[in-house]
């Protein structure tokens, strides 16, 4: 296990150039990803190494997530991350320790992106002891206070109101931190969201709302949900600035993401930040993905992973070797493998602790 | 015919006033629209206009005169054609009797004619405190507060005490609260800690929930608890939850306050309690204050309280007065009730406003020989059962009042386990006063008949207690 807060902020400390122009994507085609082409931040080898271990342990540990689920496992609702890596390492390339996160249900991502213990969160998905939450919140309701991540939400929206009070907390206090709050395009039309915008940018709170536009809000496309689908405007009637970002480009994630936190530290208020991604799996373990064809999944998966397109880097630099990659890929594996023998061997929760945390 | 000048009710719950300034002097005419003169109530200094053209013919109520009564002639009116000979017919008429909007909130009806200097007691704590409050200590000074004054004096005093405590809500800063609950916290706590919101409950219960999450200790005022329902997803879900979804690592050191149930003539959606809609959800406290040391007592405990607390004020309960205890910091225990009053033939069971309507049912029924033990409940969850099965114990017999729905209310779980608990001691089956099983009607007779009365509950005391 690589940890973000040793490793990655000696990184962003390194030079880097930026290249290219922010433009707007006004004609996204379904399925694609975005026109856009934002500012990107060339990455150093130990950068392109770096996103490419953290990206790939989120990747293998969802696979390995849906196998415990199809061997009955994992119950309930299961959400994994693969498609979207690039947006949580990309963002927490360029946040700072003290920066929190809170997210919704498609949140194992983010833990692991937060440096949370791979060991507890697959525990917590198998309903164990060791879990973060004593099994007690299962996939969608994980929290590290120690790590500054704030769940894990069901409910749908109902975090962009929790991150804005995040916000509003590091503001009182005047610590510097932002409260990076991640929705998807589905919760983007929900009231709250609204709401939260507006007290957000009335108060100049420090909040980046990251929509997580995966193109369909369960098995509705965004074209289907939202009158408008530039979903980076949606703030503009509240005054505050967004832009749409290449969300399968870790590179174009974190230049953005560098400008939004900066605009935050800053006391200028919220930003969005829209990161056009795909997910490859359905809504859930549960959803076939009918709404979508074979061929857009496909095509996505060739020609924008966000994986591949490091991995293309690191090859094409001779930063790295096939040999050196596979090296990766092992440890991974490892890891990952050795948060499943524990989220399998760990005991449940004793019956003693259906009463317990229930009030302080 | 001279035109009477009334006193207005400047408020749905305003019964008196004080005639502050007249603006206007006899002699002096004026028109529609024109200020004649200034009124304070408990809330605000308001204007009042003329809304007939005339002359002042008379004034009949001084300036500085307090507790006048709404709908009391203050002035009288001189038309085109009339000169003050006028005013000598007219001052034999007694005035419009003010309708009652809510009788037992109601000071009584006086016939006080205009020459009368119209004085009207304090609607003073009803109950003989004859039950020693075991959490006040023995020689403690009391002093009178109104309950308003007692959600401001706990507000202020935990503001001093902590930092990271702080008020956010709709008109809470400048406006100075609504219903005036936040008086002068602002000019002592400045913007950053008594935050007026945007009209958005849902967000900004949300944000406060989030702010908890994150260790802040806000308070958050509801104008109504009926505007809380577009917050509930986040009282419930994120704040009610997130302690046990977390396993213990995170939860929401919150309260949620503001007036709840009905007020007067606000219909339908101004008039619910729900009390027992969060005393339903695990992982909230839910408190229901009465008198102004249960506001005091218990504000302060919710604020310093590490949980997510439901704080269930009445607006018609703010305006009165009660005696608290006169002490640097008086904190009550959450889930802990009160037996307010001794008594050995039947247990009334009550909290928040319902107790207006036990005390006085009390009163009557000790002067028709039956003696009644009040308790107050003051916390709906926890809730103090054992306090209630003790008194039950010794009288055989409860009924239960609260102004809330009689369905899967309070009163169902009080009944519920005092049966589980002391079957073999009742002589009689539980009976309940409540509201009545339909949304909140606006006409004044209906209005009355919805709620429930003083002589529900002695009907029900003599039910149970088999007395004529």
């Amino acid at each position: 296990m690589w940890g973000f807060s040793s490793e990655m902020r000696v990184m962003a400390a390194t030079s880097r150039k930026t290249t290219g122009t922010r433009a707007k994507s006004t004609s996204r085609s379904r399925g694609g990803a975005a026109k856009a082409s934002p500012a990107i931040i060339e990455f150093d080898k130990e950068q392109e190494l770096a996103a490419y271990r953290h990206m790939l342990l989120i990747r293998r540990f969802e696979e390995k997530a849906g196998q415990l689920y199809g061997m009955g496992l994992i119950g309930g609702f299961c959400h994994l991350y693969i498609g979207q890596e690039a947006v949580v390492v990309g963002m927490r390339m360029a946040s700072k320790d003290g920066d929190q996160m809170i997210t919704g249900y498609r949140d194992h991502g983010h833990m692991l992106a937060m440096d949370m213990d791979p060991k507890g969160v697959m525990a917590e998905l198998t309903g164990r002891r060791g879990g973060y939450s004593k099994g007690k919140g299962g996939s969608m309701h994980m929290f590290s206070k120690e790590k500054q991540f704030y769940g894990g939400h069901g409910i749908v929206g109902a975090q962009v109101s929790l991150g804005t009070g995040l916000g509003f907390a590091n503001r009182y206090r005047e610590n510097g931190a932002v409260a990076m709050t991640f929705f998807g395009d589905g919760a983007s039309n929900q009231g709250q969201v609204y709401e939260s915008f507006n007290m957000a940018q009335l108060w100049k709170l420090p909040v980046i709302y990251v929509i997580e536009n995966n193109k369909y809000g369960m098995g509705t496309s965004v074209e289907r949900a939202s009158a408008t689908t530039d979903l980076s405007q949606r703030g503009a009637s509240f005054g505050i600035p967004g832009e749409q970002v290449d969300g399968m480009d870790v590179r174009a994630v974190m230049a953005a993401s560098e400008k939004a936190l900066e605009h935050c530290r800053t006391g200028k208020g919220p930003y969005i930040l829209e990161m056009i991604t795909y997910r490859y799996r359905g809504h859930s373990m549960s959803d076939p993905a009918k709404y979508r064809s074979k061929d857009e999944v496909q095509k996505m998966r060739t020609e924008h992973d966000p994986i591949e397109q490091v991995r293309k880097r690191l090859l094409d630099n001779e930063w790295a070797s096939e040999d050196d990659l596979k090296a990766i890929d092992k440890k991974v594996r490892e890891i990952v493998a050795e948060s499943a023998e524990f989220a399998q061997n760990d005991p449940e929760p004793d019956a003693s602790e259906l009463y317990t945390d229930i009030l302080l | 015919m001279p035109i009477e000048i009334l006193m207005p009710a400047l408020s749905p719950t305003m019964e008196e006033g004080t005639l502050a300034k007249w603006v206007k002097k006899e002699g002096d005419s004026v028109t529609a629209g024109d200020v004649i003169a200034e009124i304070e109530t408990d809330k605000a200094t308001m204007e009042v206009e003329a809304v007939d053209e005339g002359t002042i013919g008379k004034i009949l109520v001084a300036e500085g005169s307090e507790n006048v009564k709404v709908n009391t002639p203050i002035a009288m009116l001189l038309g085109e054609d009339e000169d003050a000979s006028a005013l000598d017919s007219a001052s034999a008429s007694a005035p419009a009797p003010a309708p009652a909007a809510k009788e037992e909130a109601s000071a009584p009806e006086s016939s006080a004619g205009p020459e009368a200097a119209p004085v009207y007691a304090q609607p003073v704590a009803p109950a003989p405190d004859d039950a020693q409050d075991p959490d006040i200590p023995e020689g403690t000074a009391m002093k009178t507060s109104t309950v308003r004054e007692a959600l401001r004096d706990a507000m202020a005093e935990e503001m001093r005490r902590d930092g990271d405590v702080f008020l956010m809500g709709e008109e809470v800063a400048e406006y100075q609260g609504a219903y005036k609950i936040s008086q002068g916290l602002l000019d002592e706590f400045g913007p950053k800690r008594v935050i007026d919101t945007p009209i958005t409950e849902h967000g900004f219960t949300g944000l406060g929930v989030g702010a908890a999450m994150a260790g802040l200790r806000p308070i958050v005022e509801f104008m109504t608890f009926n505007f809380a329902m577009q917050a509930i997803d986040q009282i419930i879900n994120s704040a009610a939850k997130t302690l046990y979804m977390s396993g213990g690592q995170m939860g929401a050191p919150i309260v949620f306050r503001g007036a709840n149930g009905a007020a007067a003539r606000v219909g339908a959606q101004h008039s619910q309690d729900y009390a027992s809609w969060y005393a339903h959800v695990p992982g909230l406290k839910v408190v229901q204050p009465w008198s102004a040391a249960d506001a005091k007592g218990l504000l302060k405990a919710a604020i310093r309280d590490p949980n997510p607390v439901v704080f269930l004020e009445n607006e018609i309960l703010y305006g009165q007065s009660f005696e608290i205890p006169d002490m640097d910091d008086f904190v009550l225990p959450i889930g802990k009730a009160k037996i307010e009053r001794k008594g050995s033939d039947v247990t009334l069971v009550s909290w928040g406003i319902g107790m207006t309507y036990a005390t006085k049912a009390a009163d009557e029924l000790a002067s028709q020989g039956i003696s009644a033990e009040v308790v107050n409940m003051r916390s709906i969850r926890p809730l103090d059962i054992d306090t209630v099965i003790a008194s039950v114990k010794k009288t055989g017999r409860l009924v239960t009042v609260e102004e809330a729905y009689p369905m899967c209310s309070v009163s169902s779980e009080i009944g519920f386990q005092v049966q589980q608990l002391a079957f073999d001691w009742l002589d009689a089956p539980i009976l309940r006063v409540t509201g009545k099983d339909v949304p909140m009607p606006y006409a004044a007779n209906l209005e009355k008949l919805a709620l429930p009365t003083v002589a529900e509950v002695i009907d029900a005391v003599k039910a149970v207690t088999y007395t004529d």
